[in-house]
């Protein structure tokens, strides 16, 4: 078993109502929910694989893919939409080549959508890692997109 | 208790120093709007400038005061004048003003926009005095954008946990008196009487209940929760505390979304705080009640926000609701009595306490006592956090406090994906819980998106419902499969595929999954699309019977045109186009073709930036197809 995943062990106790924190611990460690990752936790919490699946893909937070180096997650909250947020998603799916919660093969991207980032006075926004862009276009995105390697 | 009324003191004192400042102060509003809007260059940039000019004068990072339109505010409080307000501050403008007040010792009066006193200074208005927040009254969020959320001094200075230290000289009885005596009804959305819910989990037996603060704010459109926890987070806990108090819980757990990373940090460090000046653990203040607080972070999904979903979630299952009864407060948590309150009424509850339940129930009107926060968000002049009395018109809001709409008004949302879509004529509807129910909608958390002509009603429509319907746990028919049928009815009409007989099937629909519905969730998910049908019958007609969105907006709709005689043959268009679909000569007005155009507005956008070119490209309503 990989020390990192016992080290997030060591801070739960063997609940089962303890999944969740747990596996986001696993995803902010790994970037993902790996399958290997979901054997270890089900031995720890005595819970099987299936249900810690079922429980994992309920939430939208949790991933199973591996993730890309720069994080896209484009804001489709009400007050986004009004402003345009679904026509970038759709420049991003056609400019990466690659479709909404996918990563593009060169792992340069990957996309999401959320459904708010609580920003909805400066619609539209798009969010790259931790960075948030207020009042996006399709020209300015576009552009952006150029600074990330 | 004494140990805390001499930690007061100080506080006191220490505010003072603040009020009564001998070097300057900085403010900068860096709550999570703040910082999107370019907050935190502006700290970092202000630092190096103290440094580099060798200023004394401090920064303090205090939260959101609400005109988000106005985002990045700046502050500044010399000595001897009162705090005055800069707004919309960039790098540039931010050396401007830095220099012309912090260091020639006058404000640059061209950006600002108040001051903090109650009179004009310099010809610069009273900040609250101005024309969106004059009409507003702030008591959940009084705190919000004027102290450090992060020092529980400042909170302690504004009369912080006396509402607590109220309550624990009284029974919890009485506390559970006062609030019955306020009025005041839960501000998660259903509006239930807060001090019922809180009986029944007082009255029935158990060794260990719960106290949960629901911040599961899911609502796209809402960030009332995230701005009071990010700008006051000790007003929820202190109330968090009193109801914890008032039903015998000795466990307070904050449910809270995992994407307002911020507002956790946040909550984290008042906890500890209050730990450090004894205001948790056992015997708080020398009485008999013990309370310990603990954060639970939610991972993406709105269903989360109903009771039993949020419950179950925190035992670490799927967020499915249950039916009820029995009701949480009796058996919610680990089969444990349960009271789950909003963020909101809980941030409220101090003030009732310290105020008394008299005060309280002479704000607002009969039977919808108190204030509520909304987040005014959309196609509106003046966009942010605000919060009136229960009983203000949509028109003062929208018009008064948001400064009305730039295009002719369309309608506005209350309530989010399950709240309805008002027109026109319900803008003299006051807003309370039962005339918003009466139209078709919904008080709920409290987002209010306003639509001018340019937004679609059908789109719109559509869009909440897709929300909730991929939000649907998938538990019951009525709302998993229900709704995804009216999705894609909608679907259809958006594509100009629609026939008459839809609108029909769409009601039936839309009837049955809000009486057959499990959860509040399904119950209210057709709301979008009833209310827009009632109120909205002829753009549904329009798209069904001419194929025309009026709004442009539904792309299959409407198609994208270059006007020959604007057109100066720039270039531009032709080099954003990713399809090809623009061509032409230099300086000769280009064609499209609209059989490779995708309609990704890049050309529109350029045109339109582009001075010269002018408005060459529109889009608009494409004729009926045969």
């Amino acid at each position: 078993m990989p020390v990192a995943i016992e080290g997030i062990f060591e801070k739960y106790q063997r609940r089962p109502d303890q999944l969740i924190p747990i596996l986001q611990d696993v995803q902010k460690e790994f970037g993902y929910i790996a399958p290997e990752s979901v054997r270890h936790i089900s031995r720890y919490l005595r819970i099987s694989e299936n249900q810690i699946f079922g429980v994992s893909s309920f939430y939208a937070q949790f991933r199973f893919t591996t993730p890309g180096r720069h994080s896209i997650k484009v804001c489709l909250g009400t007050a986004c939409h009004v402003r345009g947020g679904a026509t970038l998603l759709e420049m991003l799916e056609r400019e990466l080549g690659i479709r909404c919660g996918e990563t593009t093969p060169d792992k340069r991207f990957d996309l999401e959508r959320v459904a708010c980032l609580g920003c909805c006075a400066l619609s539209p926004v798009v969010q790259i890692d931790a960075d948030i862009y207020s009042r996006m276009t399709v020209n300015k995105l576009s552009e952006l997109l150029k600074q990330y390697e | 208790m004494n140990k805390l009324k001499k930690k007061i003191s100080e506080a006191k004192r220490k505010w003072e120093k603040i009020e009564d400042n001998k070097e300057p102060i900085i403010y900068v509003g860096a709550a999570s709007c703040g910082r999107a809007a370019g907050a935190l260059e502006l700290i970092t940039e202000t630092d190096r400038f103290i440094q580099e000019n060798n200023v004394s004068a401090r920064l303090i990072q205090v939260g959101c005061i609400g005109p988000c339109y106005l985002e990045p505010l700046v502050d500044i409080k010399m000595p001897g004048q009162p705090r005055i307000s800069y707004s919309n501050v960039n790098i540039g403008l931010l050396s401007k003003i830095l220099k012309s007040h912090l260091i020639e010792g006058t404000p640059f009066s061209k950006a600002a926009i108040g001051n903090f006193s109650n009179d004009t200074f310099m010809d610069i208005p009273p900040f609250f005095e101005l024309p969106m927040l004059k009409p507003q009254m702030r008591i959940v969020l009084r705190n919000c954008g004027l102290i450090d959320p992060e020092d529980i001094d400042h909170y302690l200075a504004k009369d912080g946990y006396q509402g607590l230290m109220n309550a624990l000289q009284t029974s919890p009885e009485d506390v559970i008196g006062v609030v019955r005596q306020s009025g005041i009804r839960g501000r998660g959305g259903a509006g239930f009487p807060t001090f019922k819910k809180w009986t029944v989990c007082r009255n029935t037996p158990g060794e260990q209940k719960y106290l949960i603060c629901n911040a599961d704010e899911g609502d796209p459109g809402a960030f009332m929760n995230r701005s009071l926890i990010e700008s006051d987070a000790h007003a929820v806990l202190e109330g968090m505390m009193i109801a914890g108090y008032a039903i015998g819980a000795s466990k307070g757990i904050i449910y809270i979304r995992a994407e307002y990373p911020l507002a956790i940090e946040r909550l984290k460090k008042a906890i500890n705080q209050m730990k450090e000046y004894g205001l948790l653990g056992k015997n708080i203040l020398g009485s008999r009640f013990s309370f310990d607080v603990s954060i639970k972070e939610g991972a993406g999904a709105f269903v989360c926000g109903e009771e039993t979903a949020l419950i179950a979630s925190i035992e670490g299952k799927r967020g499915a609701p249950r039916s009820r009864p029995p009701f949480p407060a009796i058996s919610g948590l680990f089969g444990c009595p349960t009271i789950i309150n909003n963020v909101e009424t809980l941030g409220t509850l101090p003030n009732i306490l310290r105020n008394g339940a008299d005060w309280y129930n002479r704000i607002g009107k009969e039977g919808n006592r108190g204030t509520k926060t909304f987040s005014l968000v959309g196609k509106i002049r003046r966009t942010g956090l605000i919060e009136v009395q229960l009983g203000t018109t949509l028109r003062e809001i929208i018009f008064d406090i948001g400064g009305g709409v730039q295009k002719p008004f369309k309608a506005i949302q209350t309530g989010g994906p399950s709240g309805g879509c008002l027109s026109e004529e319900f803008l003299d509807l006051a807003v309370d819980y039962e005339s918003l129910a009466s139209a078709g909608s919904i008080m709920g958390s409290g987002g209010l998106i306003i639509m001018d002509e340019d937004t679609c009603v059908v789109d719109v429509a559509k869009y909440f419902l897709d929300f909730t319907q991929k939000e649907s746990c998938g538990k019951c028919i009525p709302c998993r499969v229900g709704t995804r049928h009216m999705v894609e009815i909608l679907d259809r009409i958006t594509h100009g595929e629609g026939v008459p007989e839809d609108l029909l099937t769409l009601r039936t629909l839309g009837d049955t999954i809000k009486k057959g519905a499990l959860c509040g969730l399904g119950q209210t998910a057709p709301n979008p699309v009833l209310t827009t049908l009632r109120y909205f019958r002829n753009e549904y007609l329009e798209h069904i019977r001419d194929g025309r969105c009026r709004a442009v907006v539904c792309k299959d709709l409407i198609e994208y045109r270059v006007i020959k005689e604007k057109c100066t043959g720039c270039q531009s268009c032709v080099r954003v186009c990713p399809t090809g679909a623009i061509s032409g000569p230099r300086s000769e007005p280009h064609n499209l073709d609209v059989t490779k155009c995708i309609k990704c507005r890049s050309c529109y956008e350029i045109c339109r930036f582009e001075a010269i070119a002018g408005d060459a490209i529109v889009i608009r309503t494409a004729e009926k197809r045969s």
